[in-house]
């Protein structure tokens, strides 16, 4: 079942290269390029399956959206998948406290990337 | 084009802008007028160019962003100071970066030289050894659970695995859900699930929040430890996990962790002040990304705007307000500020040719390497505006065309010698407006057309008789026919099995036209016309019926008026019209597309439209009623499509009238005709 996904990152390659990814398993992707304009996209985009979001990003970064959505009593139980770098464990581990669901490492293997959104929703 | 071209495009267009971010974040450091954020910016500059480049697997870039932007991590957490000597070296490795970009872009290897001295400089400054950069940590820090070292002897011998798994309410707050891994286990062989509940409380003491469940999975398969421990991956640590072989036992070893896995230190602290609107002193050029469906409707509603002005000038000349009145001298302002805002709003879709033609030096390099060629490729007007959907579908015939000018137009240079010319062929691609549209020329000093070769090669190929009267332009229009260009006299590099045909063929779909000049040993010359969007579109306005049609320009080749002795009968319904000497099928229009017959029979008028690939066409309509460059307003998305028409557009006068597609039309008659090709080829 195809499910609707936002994805949040300020590189307009990384969106495509995941709206690629994502539409071609039937997802329907919504987008945004800050964590600011994430959480705008959330106020209006109604259901959200899944989020994915990048963590360097200008005005609100990925931690600080995780706790923006987390806060929402309504977001709780949704996934939301973190993009790391290999190079960045410690911020996996923030992202995690901050209350992410799982991680897709870039640069990321469609393969995987289609797994991990299966890993966290049915 | 391939959406990972397409994306890779975008990554590059991504990389220019980040670029310039990265110096000008520097420079402002360096002048001590930076904060927090610019130094983050910086990062995520290098950053984001590192995780692309990995994407598209450019190694060399990925691995000296790592090393640089490992310093500007330092930076950012204050390990290292900005000192002058330090921006220096961040600013060299500014500019290697970009070197690096270019490179990938133009598909060639950076040489180690070119980075290595810079390399050993960064790594200087992050008190790491260069070349190290690859050891990435392992991602086993500051998790609660102890690593299992597990001794194997067979791993093929053992049956399955039996998975203790025991959730904490930890895990159900990061929205994990215990069932989809238990789902995802059973995807790696049969598995037998046993809950166990006996850590319920009574219903009153339950707490939503808490986690009473665990399970215990038998999974018969002998997949590796790793797929299963994979599974788990995201809930390590918010969960005990036991993970036990079924089968004879090999014993298993804990480690301690803490001296194995030493736990990174907590990441570099965030400056916590974050600015709104860091772009409010921004001087350089700065961009947006506006989504093309929002510039499309903002050209359509101008367009509708435009309409509207118009019809509104009509009915108030038609209550004979004077045009020198208050009312006529606002009209006039409102026509002449609408002009103004349709241009700039047209201009939103434009862009500089350039981005095609900076493809053009590197591919010149080439051919003349594999020609043995000496070429010089001249290029003007790079700046010249147009639009980005005439830009995308630009590159493939303009790479035809200068493969033709390297490949057939140049000489050898000692060809070039004997004929007294310089050893080196020069190419020119120009681009320029004129009156509306855009003239891109592709002209080259070489041996120009070989007249008497082309047509006899027409000849042969049966593309016009032997005995045809054909000036020398006609002659060197020949080499656009289709079926001109064949694989046999086509060397590999001009080839590719394409023709000029094809490349006139992409001209024409954008609604452009091509036409070449040449010089017997002075050179030749390809010009494009094409139009500066293909939001609008030159057509001839005619009547047919009760009805108005529009056909695009750039199909018709003449109009006539047909006398009665060159219409023939042919077949049961066709009719054929002889076009001094050649027969091409005519259709009645009227009758084709279903519109009204007008009362007055006689008197028609002939458009002779061409579709390229498919051949001409002879059009019977009622009248002429004018040029005029209208609107596209698509079909499909509010209707569907027809069959013969393209597309509609709103006139002057407010009425809907409906652009024909040519190419459709000429393709549905000549299945009717289908014997009329020969007839109308043959001239």
């Amino acid at each position: 079942m195809g499910k609707i996904i936002l994805t949040v990152d300020d590189s307009k390659t990384m969106r495509d290269m995941l709206k690629l990814a994502l539409s071609a398993d039937g997802h329907i992707v919504i987008q945004a390029d800050d964590g600011v304009n994430g959480v705008e996209a959330l106020r209006h985009a109604g259901d959200v399956d899944v989020i994915i979001t990048d963590i360097n990003m200008p005005r609100m970064d990925g931690f600080g959206f995780i706790d923006q959505v987390r806060r929402d009593p309504g977001r709780r139980a949704t996934p939301i998948l973190v993009l790391t770098t290999e190079t960045e464990p410690a911020k996996k581990q923030r992202a995690r406290d901050a209350g992410a669901t799982g991680w897709i490492v870039k640069p990321f293997d469609p393969a995987k990337l289609l797994a991990a959104v299966r890993r966290v929703s049915p | 084009m391939d959406p990972m071209e397409a994306i890779k495009q975008t990554y590059f267009q991504e990389c220019d802008e980040l670029l310039l971010a990265m110096e000008e974040g520097l420079i402002a450091i360096e002048a001590g007028e930076a904060d927090g954020e610019t130094i983050n910016a910086v990062f995520r500059a290098v950053h984001s160019i590192k995780g692309g480049g990995g994407a598209f697997g450019f190694e060399a870039l990925v691995a000296f962003a790592h090393i640089f932007e490992t310093v500007l991590d330092h930076l950012r957490s204050g390990k290292l100071s900005p000192s002058g000597a330090v921006i220096k070296v961040l600013l060299r490795a500014g500019d290697v970066l970009s070197d690096h970009v270019g490179a990938a872009r133009d598909r060639r290897a950076l040489g180690d030289e070119h980075d290595a001295d810079i390399k050993a400089e960064l790594a200087a400054l992050s008190g790491e050894e260069a070349g190290s950069d690859e050891a990435a940590p392992a991602d086993f820090e500051g998790l609660d659970f102890t690593p299992t070292c597990i001794v194997v002897d067979e791993p093929a011998a053992q049956s399955g695995w039996k998975i203790v798994f025991r959730p904490h309410a930890a895990l159900y707050a990061k929205a994990n859900e215990p069932y989809l891994l238990v789902r995802e286990l059973a995807q790696l062989g049969p598995t037998a699930v046993e809950a166990d509940l006996t850590a319920l409380p009574a219903l009153d003491a339950i707490e939503p929040d808490q986690a009473y469940f665990s399970w215990t999975v038998t999974l018969t398969s002998d997949v590796a430890r790793e797929k299963v421990e994979e599974v788990f991956d995201f809930v390590v640590g918010d969960c005990d996990l036991t993970i036990e072989p079924l089968s004879p036992a090999p014993v298993a070893v804990p480690v301690t962790a803490a001296e194995e896995f030493p736990s990174i230190a907590a990441g570099p602290v965030q400056p916590q002040e974050k600015k709104d609107a860091p772009a409010a002193h921004d001087a350089a050029k700065q961009t947006i990304r506006v989504d093309l469906d929002k510039v499309d409707r903002l050209v359509n509603l101008v367009g509708e705007l435009v309409i509207t002005q118009a019809m509104l000038s009509q009915r108030v000349l038609e209550c004979r307000i004077p045009r020198a009145s208050s009312i006529g001298d606002g009209l006039s302002e409102l026509e002449h500020l609408l002009r103004e805002l349709q241009e700039s709003v047209m201009a939103i879709r434009t862009q500089p040719v350039k981005s095609v033609f900076q493809r053009m030096p590197r591919l010149v390099r080439e051919l003349a390497a594999q020609t043995n060629k000496k070429v010089r490729l001249v290029v003007e007007g790079e700046a010249t505006e147009v639009d980005k959907t005439v830009i995308e579908r630009l590159g493939e015939p303009l790479t035809h065309m200068i493969r033709n000018a390297v490949d057939h137009g140049l000489e050898t240079p000692e060809e070039r010698a004997a004929a007294g010319k310089p050893e080196e062929g020069t190419v020119t691609l120009s681009a320029e407006h004129r009156g509306g549209r855009i003239v891109i020329e592709v002209s080259d000093d070489g041996r120009g057309i070989d007249r008497p070769r082309v047509r006899e090669k027409a000849v042969e190929r049966g593309l016009v008789s032997p005995a045809a009267q054909l000036s020398d332009d006609e002659v060197d229009n020949l080499i656009f026919m289709p079926g001109f260009s064949t694989a046999s006299q086509v060397s590999n590099i001009s080839g590719r099995g394409v023709g000029m045909d094809v490349v006139r063929r992409n001209i024409v779909d954008l609604g452009g036209r091509i036409s070449i000049g040449s010089d017997p040993k002075q050179g030749s010359k390809f010009s494009l016309t094409l139009p500066l969007t293909l939001a609008v579109l030159d057509g001839m306005v005619v009547a047919v019926g009760d009805q108005t049609f529009v056909l695009p320009l750039a199909h018709i080749v003449e109009s006539l008026k047909p006398r009665k002795q060159d219409v023939r009968a042919f077949g049961r319904e066709g009719n054929l019209l002889n076009v001094r000497g050649a027969y091409v099928p005519l259709v009645d229009t009227a009758e084709l597309l279903g519109a009204r017959r007008a009362a007055n029979q006689d008197g028609g008028v002939v458009i002779l439209v061409e579709s390229q690939g498919t051949g001409r066409l002879a059009l019977m309509v009622d009248a002429i009623l004018g040029q005029h460059q209208v609107v596209i307003k698509s079909f499909e998305g509010n209707y569907r499509h027809i069959d013969g028409i393209a597309a509609a557009t709103i006139l002057g006068d407010g009425r809907v009238a409906l652009i024909l597609d040519v190419d459709g039309l000429v393709a549905s008659c000549r299945n009717r005709l289908a014997t009329a090709e020969t007839l109308a080829t043959g001239t």
